[in-house]
């Protein structure tokens, strides 16, 4: 059914820390690898060893430069995946009933034996979670890992995100953000964790935490700048020497 | 986003078919049964290809009888069950009228109607999309329906012109009429998306990463090193220059080449031949027109990837 549910009983999410992350992949490369074998289809690569690979990913780390009017420019990395929206549109384009949004944890999902690979709920996401695999042809799209949550057969601590697992820098966190004691709720509330596009309307689940703002960085730098070559104007032996040296050049 | 050829076809062949089949249901035509099988067949072609064109589109077509189930919610899906049970009613009508001879008018305005309904689920599985600026606006719906008519009124007067029916000339001045009407909607629909940008729309990088509130935000290293499914899909850029070519090539054969034809045809005689070229002189503008609407549309995700507020491009 591509109706979406009017509650769910949990909201599981993930919350990204932008202060912390240090763009390293990790998340994406585990990600890929867990879900290559797991639910669904393998994510397929194509023409991996060719003149132009390609391949599905269901988590992307892209690079920002992001400059404050005054002071220096920052470099932020951004892991972009899917934000389990509660007014999901990809779910209620789809045509078939292959996409879904489950009712008990909220999380969006395709059942790939019924999606006919019309590409639809890709166009209808603004984040670009969604992607048609090159080779099986069906929607692939994060499952917040489904099969590893619940999963009895391996550790306790094993059962979240095979990106939050993986993430070396502890950038991001896995709950239920229906609760508003959960880890999640809580780091969102402390640090104005928002949403990703708002005015696309669709609630996302997943929240980003924004960079500390930088306490001391433009002025202390500023100090230590490097002043451009023409304005120097040295005095004494240096201004003798820049003298002498002025001849020569 | 890519401007794929199937549903490219799919939306302007299945316009003039649903579009022909409502001029029909309304009888337009005439009780000539070489008209009348011509012009059932024309629109059956114009429908089906159309339909058949869009499941080249899908990559798991063995599939697409699923399409039908979720009406409830998918505009795609009511465009699916829509054009199924318009052709089937449709069907009923021109049985009637092609072998029995019988003219149900009742028959006729449903099918007429429901032929109307499917074009308006045709432009509202583009619409719908939030996430592409330019087609969701009430404007699109408008020139779906703009377009439907003006080519179906023009294939219908040319049909009829062909088999010498009396009242062509009137055809045609309505044909005349439905064009102009339809590219002062396109001229409405493009000045609307001149201002429908991303960044317009509180979708620009910094809205889109949410960083735009400590400066300004520009794509510094993309995550990937060859273009994925979302670029190609969805970050189709095309040249300025090609671009203002199509439309100009666009707006000569889709209005005014069709125009002239049809002044040509009504003053000058010799009208089915002139108003069989101005069909196909308009029918490739359209093709151009729809490949501009799919080729020059900005997605949302593209924020991602590329600076698109003003101040940082």
């Amino acid at each position: 059914m591509t109706t979406l549910p009017h509650h769910t009983e949990k909201k599981l999410g993930l919350v990204i820390d932008l202060d912390i992350c240090v763009g390293c992949h990790a998340c994406a490369v585990s990600c890929k690898e867990w879900n290559t074998g797991a639910y669904g289809a393998p994510l397929s690569d194509l023409h991996a060893y060719g003149a132009d690979p390609s391949g599905t990913w269901l988590n992307r780390v892209h690079s920002y430069e992001v400059k404050p009017k005054e002071g220096p420019a920052q470099l932020i990395h951004f892991p972009r995946s899917c934000l389990h929206c509660e007014d999901a549109p990809c779910v209620t384009v789809c045509p078939t009933g292959a996409s879904y949004k489950r009712t008990e944890d909220g999380i969006v999902l395709v059942d790939e034996d019924k999606c006919m690979g019309c590409g639809l709920c890709a166009w209808a996401c603004p984040y670009g979670a969604r992607e048609l695999d090159g080779a099986v042809g069906v929607m692939k799209k994060c499952t917040l890992c489904v099969d590893r949550i619940y999963n009895d057969n391996i550790p306790e601590e094993d059962r979240v995100p095979s990106c939050v697992r993986t993430c070396p820098a502890n950038a991001r966190h896995f709950g239920d953000f229906a609760d508003p004691e959960s880890d999640v709720s809580i780091m969102v509330a402390k640090r104005g964790g928002y949403d990703l596009m708002p005015e696309q309307k669709t609630k996302p689940v997943n929240k980003y935490l924004p960079p500390r703002p930088k306490t001391q960085g433009a002025t202390a730098n500023a100090e230590y700048a490097m002043p451009a070559a023409e304005t120097v104007q040295p005095g004494g032996l240096l201004g003798w020497l820049d003298k002498a040296l002025a001849v020569i050049d | 986003m890519h401007p794929a050829a199937s549903v490219i076809v799919f939306t302007t062949f299945s316009g003039i078919g649903f579009g022909l089949m409502t001029l029909l249901g309304l009888r337009f035509g005439v009780e000539n049964p070489w008209f009348q099988w011509t012009a059932t067949i024309a629109a059956y072609f114009f429908a089906g290809l159309g339909l058949l064109s869009s499941t080249l589109h899908l990559r798991r077509p063995d599939r697409a009888w699923r399409a039908f189930s979720q009406w409830r919610s998918s505009w795609l899906s009511r465009e699916g069950v829509m054009s199924i049970l318009t052709l089937g009613v449709f069907g009923l009508y021109s049985i009637g009228v092609l072998f029995l001879d019988v003219y149900d008018p009742w028959l006729g305005a449903i099918a007429a109607i429901m032929a109307l309904v499917t074009v308006l689920t045709t432009s509202m599985i583009y619409a719908q999309l939030r996430t592409v600026p330019r087609w969701s606006t009430g404007w699109t719906p408008l020139a779906f329906y703009g377009f439907a008519i003006a080519g179906s009124l023009l294939l219908l007067a040319a049909l009829l012109a062909t088999f010498g029916a009396p009242h062509a000339r009137q055809v045609e001045q309505y044909a005349m009429a439905a064009i102009i009407i339809a590219w002062a909607i396109k001229y409405g629909w493009w000045r609307h998306a001149e201002t429908a940008t991303l960044s317009a729309r509180g979708s620009g990088t910094g809205d889109a990463t949410g960083l735009g509130r400590i400066g300004s935000v520009r794509p510094f290293e993309p995550p990937n090193t060859s273009p994925n499914y979302l670029m190609k899909e969805m970050i189709y850029r095309v040249g300025r220059q090609r671009a203002r070519a199509l439309r100009r090539m666009a707006l000569f054969l889709g209005a005014v080449a069709p125009v002239i034809l049809i002044a040509l045809a009504t003053y000058a005689g010799a009208a089915a031949p002139l108003l069989i070229l101005a069909f196909l002189l308009h029918l490739a503008g359209m093709l151009a027109e729809r490949w501009l609407f799919f080729a020059e549309a900005e997605h949302a995700v593209g924020s991602f990837y590329r600076a698109t507020d003003p101040m940082a491009a």
